[in-house]
């Protein structure tokens, strides 16, 4: 039974497509040396402080990570505009529209809810 | 004229729907389980608005410069970068099936994984002694939830893969194995891609303030 059940995923393997993406060693170390470099800077940046302007170190920060994520995305989530017919690229592309959403306008929201805010209810806030 | 060529190649269009009726939606399963991670994704996106929104709360308490070690941070983030590389050596291992390669690539993103709770359950330890816990501002109750519910992803993620291990000794790289091991591997590097933001808006910004 196994061994029928093995050979039939052979045949369906040769002949067909592999469930999942295709991956390759030099993709993988590409994206890996990639994510090092983009993590050390960070760390570096801010552990070393590089950058007197604590303004200028969040948005280099902010933009390495904005790097990071994309090469993940490529390099070990393997996305691209084909795979799945294109549903995975549009699902992520609504998900980073939410995402984007939910993080400006709360962020939004909730600084002018700060700033209007009557002084006397400030609790010893900054 | 017209009629006598059309009705033979709707004739064939109709042939063709039965044929391609016979086969199964290949990949269904992997659309499926992104489609999860994307609104997983939403829940990180909630948990992180959250934090940006209180993370000036500190209530008279420690802030994060007061609290972050960044070495130990930085520590914690190369397990994982290391655990997303071996598990990419693990997927290379299971398309030459090579179920011996893919086990032993999958014991050792395991273990990174494992040292990566661990330093992290450490940190949690420190700063509940140092008595941050969740409970004493705003701030580190958003830390703590956003962290933690990463951590918890961590864990989960480590228990699949170790039944996963179990699995793969018992049946080897079946069809159903395969596809149990790309759907992990999506969760496993949808979670450094998480960790990302962790740790540069929680504990590198965090760090500046």
């Amino acid at each position: 039974m196994s061994e029928l059940s093995h050979n039939h995923d052979e045949h369906h393997a040769d002949h067909h497509q592999e469930e999942g993406p295709h991956s390759s060693f030099s993709g993988y170390m590409l994206g890996f040396m990639a994510s090092v470099f983009l993590t050390a800077i960070p760390f570096w940046l801010v552990m070393g402080d590089v950058f007197s302007s604590r303004n200028t170190t969040v948005l280099i920060i902010l933009a390495f990570a904005l790097v990071q994520i994309l090469v993940h995305m490529v390099y070990f989530l393997h996305m691209n505009f084909q795979s799945e017919g294109g549903w995975t690229m549009l699902s992520l592309i609504f998900t980073v529209v939410l995402l984007f959403i939910t993080l400006s306008g709360s962020l939004w929201v909730m600084y002018h809810m700060n700033v209007n805010m009557m002084p006397s209810m400030m609790s010893g806030g900054s | 004229m017209s009629h006598s060529t059309v009705s033979p190649a709707a004739q064939a269009g109709q042939f063709d729907f039965l044929v391609k009726g016979e086969h199964h939606v290949a990949n269904g399963t992997l659309l499926g389980f992104w489609l999860y991670l994307m609104s997983d994704c939403l829940i990180f996106a909630a948990l992180f608005a959250t934090y940006g929104v209180l993370s000036q709360n500190y209530a008279g308490g420690p802030s994060g410069a007061d609290l972050f070690d960044l070495p130990l941070v930085a520590l914690n983030t190369s397990f994982l970068l290391f655990s997303s590389i071996t598990y990419g050596f693990a997927m290379l291992q299971m398309q030459q099936r090579k179920l011996k390669g893919t086990m032993i690539w999958l014991a050792i993103t395991g273990v990174f994984g494992a040292g990566f709770l661990g330093l992290e359950l450490y940190e949690f330890y420190h700063l509940l002694h140092q008595g941050a816990g969740p409970q004493r501002s705003a701030f580190l109750s958003a830390f703590f939830t956003l962290v933690g519910t990463h951590g918890l992803h961590v864990c989960i993620g480590i228990i699949w893969l170790v039944t996963l291990l179990f699995q793969l000794r018992k049946h080897g790289l079946t069809t159903a194995n395969r596809r149990r091991l790309f759907c992990l591997s999506m969760f496993w590097h949808f979670l450094d891609v998480v960790w990302i933001g962790v740790f540069t808006i929680v504990y590198l910004m965090g760090s500046l303030s």
